[in-house]
């Protein structure tokens, strides 16, 4: 039916609407400000920071400009070197000197003493004058012979543009080499794609073990009677309240060289000598277990507990094992706590950064380790970044891929 | 009458180990009638129902089938459809797996089972429905394949439990008209659960009516309307008019009571005790005469007429009587009906054949006698 005369249907619909509309969007904005601030900002920020690449840039213009049309199978020409000298010693400031000297030694090790060596020796040169050894190529070969050598000039010709896919490069084990084509680093330099694959190995291996301790216990929870239902959840979700730190130091005690477990094992004489059960991979996953396991219980339950038993009493009674009434009908009723379980798990696993640096040992450590380490030790804010990026994005295309799951299964289910 | 197809004997239930849900329960089911469990939530008769799908054992006596003891017979091995009052689609499959599922898991060659599939969705003209979810469906359309479901793989025994619960009434009533055919086509025999009294007498060949897990009276429909045995019944099966009374004097096939106003009625004795006890005289409302002839009714008072509720084919009159506050007159819309108002006086009667008494009813648990 059609609304009255000269108002749309729509526009009164908006006007009777609208102060409700500005109601809620008054309630939600605290939370939306914050969001901003403190969560959208620092995520923007830091993907900015994974490209961008201001350095050289800034201070070595002219020498990224006349390295661009170098033909990178021999040294520059001597305008080059004439340029690259004239802009190094303009830089003047040892600060900005160490900066441009720390950013190339990311891309190539030895840039770093090189390049303050060689802004120290030109402090006591003047550009205005003829070169000491009669060409700039000769002066700067004197200074070091690593001037002789192409690719220190390509490192720092791949670092000069101002927007950079080389934080990137390095965060999957790849770098321009001297042409500026994708290459892969030597062998024993590669560690990050090894690191990540194993970031998402252990977030898989503690997701299935949440997945098989967790599913029986939900199933429990679901099945007892009504007044032992709390006592149950309570238990699963005490260790959820106690502090995270309270919880891996609990472990270390527990699974020390001299603790409990290895005591008690010895004591049984089901071994000899203490065996390692911290400091290794099995400490991670049983710690990192133990702390996510009620991020999957929970899902799980909230399902199965509205999954009524005249489902699996229909299969029985249409002649179903009760093995197949199980498997056929009520578990793949369970699958979307399941998913939403794993997803949590999962994706925590894939940001751990507490419990595997405190019980796992070295070859232990996950991504975000070394995205502390690049963001507070080694300062490579641009290599965190990236790194932290990429992260980000296996975390967007595991719900994208949940999302895309549980879409399929709300269609059938309501 | 042939050996049972079903028979309960002695059968107790308890959850708890203190109460009993069902208590000694003896019934026979023969084979192709249309048996209704009919007693109100909590009397006990789903469990009688589960126990005997086998999804809840018996806390002792014997459930048999054809004569042998179905104790320890696991559920998917008794070959019972069951259709349950949440319909117990699954979810995840279409209409079509849905009833392909019990051909399955019994092995059952494809183009055989995909023909068994078929005629089942036509008897319940769900025929050109094979390919959608369940999801997709309407309550109805729902019970109406989970009927197909429980009678494709051609079962022993069809037990349903409150099946049309959840639908609106006209629709329940199109489906009870559909499940019956549905039992005249097969001839299976059928154990209907339902709190519903006019399910229970539109569909069934006998019903047995549950109160606190004892059966109160098994017996076909019409003789449970015309002749209940109890007051619970009475009050359960139909409308009912309820007299409390004192036995006076008991003549054997009829007997006096006196009610609590003093005044006196002349009954049926049906289930009284000596004179002096308490009973309840039951009597139904279309069976109470307006300005009636005193010569065939011993029974005649003097009300007045509180409110007249027009239902259409007849008229129902609320009166007070002794201390039944809401004393009620069925009578019929057609051209002998009385005229009358709120607030006149009518005299009503009914006669001695009419009027049963009975046991003294309470509703709460504990009956003072």
């Amino acid at each position: 039916m059609k609304a009255s005369q000269d108002i749309p249907l729509k526009a009164k619909l908006r006007k009777a609407e609208s102060s409700n509309t500005t109601k809620s969007y008054a309630l939600i904005l605290p939370l939306g400000i914050f969001l901003l601030v403190f969560f959208l900002v620092p995520i923007a920020s830091m993907i900015y920071r994974s490209v961008d690449n201001p350095l050289l840039a800034k201070h070595l213009p002219r020498t990224s400009e006349a390295l661009k049309l170098w033909d990178s199978s021999k040294t520059p020409d001597e305008k080059t070197y004439a340029t690259f000298v004239a802009e190094l010693k303009a830089v003047g400031e040892k600060t900005s000197i160490g900066r441009i000297a720390a950013r190339l030694n990311y891309d190539k090790g030895g840039m770093r003493s090189l390049v303050v060596k060689t802004a120290r020796k030109l402090k006591r040169v003047s550009v205005n004058t003829l070169p000491p050894e009669g060409t700039w190529k000769k002066t700067l070969a004197k200074i070091d012979k690593r001037w002789d050598q192409p690719e220190y000039w390509a490192t720092i010709k791949n670092a000069g543009a101002p927007i950079t896919v080389g934080y990137y490069l390095a965060a999957v084990d790849k770098k321009l080499d001297i042409n500026g084509a994708v290459v892969k680093v030597p062998e024993h330099k590669r560690i990050y794609l090894a690191i990540f694959w194993r970031t998402v190995w252990v977030s898989a291996l503690v997701t299935s073990l949440c997945f098989l301790f967790g599913y029986p216990i939900a199933f429990l929870i679901a099945r007892v009677q009504k007044k032992c239902v709390n006592l149950l959840l309570i238990m699963v979700l005490l260790p959820f309240w106690t502090s995270l730190l309270v919880r891996t130091t609990a472990w270390i005690v527990m699974l020390q060289r001299e603790g409990v477990v290895n005591d008690l094992l010895i004591f049984l004489r089901l071994i000899d000598e203490p065996i390692q059960l911290i400091y290794s991979s099995f400490g991670v996953l049983v710690a990192m277990t133990h702390v996510l396991l009620p991020l999957m219980i929970l899902p799980v339950y909230s399902v199965m507990k509205n999954i009524s038993p005249d489902y699996v009493h229909a299969g029985l009674s249409l002649g179903a094992t009760p093995w197949t009434a199980f498997w056929k009908i009520y578990f793949p009723q369970t699958l979307p706590g399941v998913g939403a379980g794993a997803l949590f798990v999962f994706i925590l696993t894939l940001g751990y950064y507490i419990t595997p640096a405190l019980v796992g040992g070295p070859q232990d450590q996950m991504i975000s380790q070394f995205i502390v380490y690049h963001a507070n030790h080694s300062l490579n804010w641009g290599l965190a970044s990236a790194l932290g990026t990429l992260l980000l994005l296996g975390v967007l295309s595991g719900y994208g891929l949940h999302n895309k799951i549980a879409k399929i299964d709300t269609i059938k289910l309501n | 009458m042939d050996k049972p197809h079903v028979q309960f004997i002695d059968v107790e239930k308890s959850y708890d180990g203190e109460t009993l849900v069902v208590e000694k329960l003896n019934l026979d089911i023969f084979s192709g009638e249309f048996l209704t469990i009919l007693g109100p939530s909590g009397s006990g008769k789903s469990t009688c129902l589960s126990m005997l799908a086998g999804f809840e054992t018996a806390t002792c006596g014997e459930i048999k089938l054809h004569g042998k003891s179905i104790n320890s017979v696991a559920p998917h091995k008794r070959n019972f459809g069951v259709v349950f009052q949440n319909y117990a689609l699954f979810p995840h499959m279409t209409v079509f797996d849905n009833l392909m599922f019990p051909l399955k898991v019994r092995k059952i060659p494809l183009a055989d089972a995909h023909k068994k599939v078929h005629r089942a969705l036509e008897m319940v003209w769900m025929g050109g429905f094979a390919d959608r979810w369940p999801s997709q469906l309407s309550g109805g359309q729902q019970q109406r394949i989970a009927v197909a479901r429980a009678l494709v793989f051609t079962p022993d025994l069809i037990l349903m439990d409150e099946p049309l619960g959840a639908l609106d009434r006209q629709l329940r009533e199109q489906l009870q008209q559909e499940i019956k055919q549905i039992h005249n086509e097969l001839g299976v025999t059928f154990v209907y659960v339902t709190h519903d009294q006019n399910e229970a007498m539109t569909m069934s060949d006998r019903v047995a009516i549950f109160n606190q897990g004892v059966i109160q009276q098994l017996a076909t429909p019409d003789s449970l309307y015309e002749c209940p045995m109890n007051a619970f019944v009475a009050e359960f099966f139909g409308t009912n008019n309820r007299l409390i009374g004192k036995v006076l004097q008991d003549n054997g096939e009829t007997c006096r009571v006196e009610l609590k106003d003093g005044s006196q009625v002349e009954a049926l004795a049906v289930n009284i005790h000596e004179a002096g006890t308490r009973t309840t005289l039951a009597i139904r409302p279309e069976r109470v005469l307006i300005q009636p002839n005193r010569d065939d009714c011993p029974n005649v008072y003097k009300v007045k007429v509180k409110e007249l509720t027009y239902r259409g084919d007849h008229i129902r009159i609320h009166t007070s009587l002794c201390e039944n506050e809401d004393f009620v007159v069925k009578i019929s819309n057609n051209e002998k009906k009385v005229n009358m108002n709120p607030g006149e006086t009518v005299e009503i009667g009914w006669r001695v054949e009419d009027c049963r008494a009975l046991d003294p009813y309470c509703s709460d648990s504990v009956c003072p006698i």
